[in-house]
Parts: structure tokens; C-alpha cells; sequence
């Protein structure tokens, strides 16, 4: 079953508590991933693939430098999804 | 700056070893002659034919944020832990170019005067195995993609240079079990021919793992007392059979005396100088006659104002193997001759066992601290002392030094490789 807005986004935000180490609750869809949530370049690429596996998606390279907020990585994931 | 002969002090230190978190619980813990070796309870120790070590007493990834930690190899949280102990013993509150009244009149450290050179002797083996496991059972997208900052040798004299901005040059020689104290020679180097001010120097490692276990098992160099840990690591004395291994990081801050005058630090002794040289004699096997150890304490003693006479401590290379240990006291026999005599020996593996590339940094912070104090740490599980080993070697209890006068203290490092490295320290 796929997962909502809010599920993705709590889903993302305990990834990147578990990453970064930022609080759950300071990862909202306007934080930027590298300036606000201090995710950098290889780290972006654990939060991608955890985010793969947790929301059953593919994340091709290519697209993973579009998502640049926590809400584009939610819309990315809402859209594809399977 | 065209200073080529600069005199260099040590200013601060820092450890986490087998034996304590701190400089000041391991100095504690060697004065007290106590052991830090331990059966090794994982899992994966049960069908080795080594299953003891000197395992960290306070476990690195425990003692920093845990977002820092995991993009971190053990070697080089244990790094980090001891240069940041060493950095805030030199009296600094804040990283170079930032606001420091500790700085003295410049009112910060310049950070293009600092360098870091920290070294370890295999890297970070830890992560490229566990990664190699993960490779194998969950597949290529599941590696992570900090290994590579995380396996490479500089890795933990790059994180420290981050953690302290240095920009003078950060460094990582390799030379096997010499590599920690052939970083700490070149750092004094840097500073004495004028490439930098200060020096965060030392040696890390964290190689307790099955493979490197069952690599040097086979190759017969540790200590199969699985029986009695404490009583493995025993150099000196007629029953030793190898090494025990053991993991953490020495790191001291080194800096020209001229700075450190400057700004009015705290002195814990100057840094003498260093000599070093090479067996050429065999991959592993050290040479049994002492004459490649020989040899670099003489270019010691020729490219230095050190007496012999000043020399009243010794910490010994000594890991606990048949050859290895009397072929150093030979050469320090052959070059200083009588003066041996007032030279107290202590082997301090006997406590924190063998830490490979760490092992210069923690000895060369033991024979800081051994000045410092004025008292050379016990050798211990000394029962029946070798008697080819001629020299004075501290066992049980430790050994007051001469409390008044000009004293220096040599911290030994020797490495599969055939690397000889001798560190002279020197109270001011």
C-alpha cells in the first residue's frame, strides 16, 4: 500500500534523525537537505537509499540532485512509488 | 621564515587506550600496573586461535555524537578523541582563525601555521571488511558511501586537520608499528625547519577485528595465552610468546617554543629530536643484532644536542616477542654503553598490549608524562626476567626518576618493514 504525504515525511525525518542526527521534529518539507539539515553530499546518498527501501521506490543518480527539500524528496516519492 | 634549527616543545596531550578515556586515567592505570587486556567475548572470536586483547576502555563511538561517529572509522574517532583532549590541554578553547585568548597577543591560532600529522598503521581495516560483508550479503547500493573517507590512512590526520583547521599541511607517514611515532618526528620537523607553529601529532588504531587477528596468529607474532590476558603481554621475561593487541590513539600538540612562549603555555618538555633509520635485513623479522636499532639512536645522538648522560628513561619498543625485545636493549647497549646503567626500561605493552600505528602515540605520551612526573611505569608479568636482557628494566612498582635536574626520556617505535624510530624528550 502506498504511503502518504505524512507518512513519507516522518518517514524521512527518522532517516535523517538517524543520519544527521537532527531531531525529527525540525525535518519539515521546506528544509533543505545540505543547508538546513546538515545532510552532505554522502550522506544524501544514504538518505536516498534508505528512503528506497523503506518506500519501495527507485531513485536513479540523476534525479537525487533535484531534490534539493525534504518536500521534493516527498513529491518524488509520492509520484513514483509503486 | 628561514628558521631551520627551531626548538619544539611539547605544549599538550591526550590518550584513550585499554587503560583509561584520558591521558590521566591511563597514566593512573600504568603507575597502578594494571592490565588492560581481556578475553574477547564476540561471537566471531570463538574458533580463533587468539581470542584475547587490550580492547579501549571507553568506547570511541559512545564518546561523540552519534551523526559524527558513523561516518567515522574507529581509528579515527579515537583519534579525534585524543586530539581534541590534547588541543583543550594546550590550553585552546576554539578551532584555529576563531577567537582564542589561549593564543596569546595574535588573539587566535593562524591556521595556516598548523598541521596535523597523525598516523595509524593499516587504516581503517574495520570499515573496508565490514563493508566488504555488506558488498557480499546485501549488494552494491547498501555500501556505504563514507567508505572511502573512512578506510583511507589519512583519514584520521584529515578529520583531526578538519576539527582544528589546520592548514600548514596535514600528513600521514605509514611505517607498520613505527608509524605513530614516525608522525610525531615529522611534526617536530615541520616546526623545527619553520612549516609550521603547532603540530597536532600522534598514532591511531583500531584493527580488533577477526582478519588482522587471524593474519598475525599465523604468522605466529601473538600471544596464545588465551588462558591468562593479563598475563599475555609480558616482554622481558623468559615465558613471553608474542604480542597482544591492542587498540586506541596517542595524540600531543608540539609547538615552536618561541610560540608557545608567546602566548605563555604550559610546557611539558621539549621535543628533543628523532632518529631513524632502516634494518634492510627482512619484511618482518627484526635484525637480531640490534644494529639497525643501533643505528638510529646514534643518528639521534649526531643530529641532536641530547647527552647520553641526560637519558634516565627508556620506553622499550618491547612487544613480547623472543627476538624483538633484546635486540633493542643490544642496540641501546651498543650506542650508549655504561650509561644503560642509569637508564630505567619500562615496556608499557606489558599493560595497554600492542597498538600497532598507535602505539608510538600512546608510549611517546607515556614518556611525556613519565618526565613530567618524574617516574617511569612499572613493566609488569615480568616473573622471571630474560637474562640476556641486560639492562635496567622497571618491573612491579614504579621507579621515582631524579627529582632535580635536566632529565630526558627516548620513546622507542620499531615496524614490520624493518623501520626504526627513536623519539627524545627532554624536561625544560
Amino acid at each position: 500500500m502506498a504511503a502518504t504525504q505524512e507518512e513519507i515525511v516522518a518517514g524521512l525525518a527518522e532517516i535523517v534523525n538517524e543520519i544527521a542526527g537532527i531531531p525529527t521534529e525540525d525535518v519539515k518539507v521546506d528544509k533543505s537537505f545540505t543547508d538546513d539539515l546538515d545532510v552532505d553530499s554522502l550522506s544524501m546518498v544514504e538518505v536516498v537509499v534508505a528512503a528506497e527501501e523503506r518506500f519501495d521506490v527507485k531513485i536513479p543518480d540523476d534525479d537525487v540532485k533535484n531534490l534539493k527539500t525534504v518536500g521534493d524528496a516527498t513529491d518524488y516519492i509520492l509520484k513514483h512509488q509503486s | 621564515m628561514n628558521a631551520t634549527n627551531r626548538t619544539v616543545v611539547v605544549t599538550g596531550i591526550g590518550a584513550t587506550t585499554p587503560l583509561g578515556g584520558d591521558s590521566a586515567s591511563t597514566w593512573e592505570g600504568l603507575l597502578a600496573g594494571r592490565s588492560g587486556v581481556s578475553v574477547l567475548e564476540q561471537d566471531w572470536a570463538a574458533e580463533l586461535p587468539v581470542r584475547i586483547a587490550a580492547q579501549a576502555a571507553v568506547d570511541p563511538a559512545e564518546a561523540l555524537p552519534r551523526a559524527q561517529a558513523r561516518k567515522l572509522d574507529r581509528s579515527a574517532q579515537f583519534a579525534l578523541i585524543a586530539a581534541r583532549e590534547a588541543w583543550a590541554d594546550a590550553g585552546f578553547t576554539a578551532k584555529a582563525g576563531e577567537p582564542d585568548a589561549a593564543a596569546g597577543p595574535a588573539g587566535s591560532v593562524n591556521p595556516d601555521r598548523l598541521g596535523t600529522v597523525i598516523a595509524s598503521g593499516i587504516g581503517g581495516v574495520t570499515t573496508l571488511l565490514g563493508q566488504y560483508d555488506i558488498l557480499r550479503e546485501k549488494g552494491v547500493r547498501r555500501v556505504s558511501p563514507h567508505t572511502v573517507p573512512m578506510l583511507m590512512p589519512n583519514g584520521p590526520s584529515a578529520n583531526v586537520g578538519l576539527d582544528v583547521n589546520a592548514r600548514a599541511g596535514v600528513h600521514t607517514p605509514v611505517s607498520a608499528c613505527a608509524s605513530g611515532s614516525e608522525a610525531i618526528g615529522y611534526a617536530i620537523e615541520m616546526i623545527r625547519t619553520g612549516r609550521a607553529d603547532i603540530v597536532v601529532a600522534g598514532g591511531t588504531e583500531a584493527a580488533i577485528h577477526p582478519l588482522p587477528i587471524a593474519a598475525f596468529g599465523n604468522m605466529m607474532a601473538m600471544s596464545k595465552n588465551n588462558d591468562d590476558p593479563q598475563g599475555a603481554s609480558r616482554p622481558f621475561d623468559t615465558e613471553r610468546n608474542g604480542f597482544v593487541l591492542g587498540e586506541g590513539a596517542g595524540v600531543i600538540v608540539l609547538e615552536s617554543a618561541e610560540h608557545a612562549a608567546k602566548r605563555g603555555a604550559r610546557v611539558y618538555a621539549e621535543a628533543v629530536g628523532q632518529g631513524i633509520s632502516a634494518d634492510s635485513h627482512d619484511i618482518v623479522q627484526p635484525e637480531p643484532s640490534g644494529n639497525g636499532i643501533a643505528h638510529a639512536l646514534q643518528n639521534l645522538l649526531d643530529n641532536s644536542d641530547l647527552a647520553a648522560s641526560e637519558i634516565v628513561h627508556v620506553n622499550a619498543h618491547a612487544t613480547s616477542t623472543p627476538q624483538g625485545d633484546l635486540a633493542e636493549l643490544k642496540a641501546l647497549r651498543k650506542v650508549f654503553g655504561d650509561d644503560v646503567d642509569h637508564m630505567a626500561v619500562s615496556a608499557t605493552k606489558s599493560m595497554t598490549g600492542h597498538l600497532l600505528g598507535g602505539a608510538g602515540g600512546v608510549e611517546t605520551v607515556a614518556a611525556i608524562l613519565a618526565l613530567y612526573h618524574r617516574a617511569a611505569p612499572p613493566t609488569i608479568n615480568v616473573t622471571h626476567l630474560d637474562p640476556e636482557a641486560e639492562a635496567d628494566i622497571v618491573r612491579d612498582a614504579p621507579r621515582a626518576l631524579p627529582a632535580e635536574g635536566r632529565i630526558a626520556a627516548l620513546n622507542d617505535s620499531f615496524g614490520f618493514g624493518g623501520h626504526n624510530v627513536v623519539l627524545a624528550f627532554r624536561t625544560v
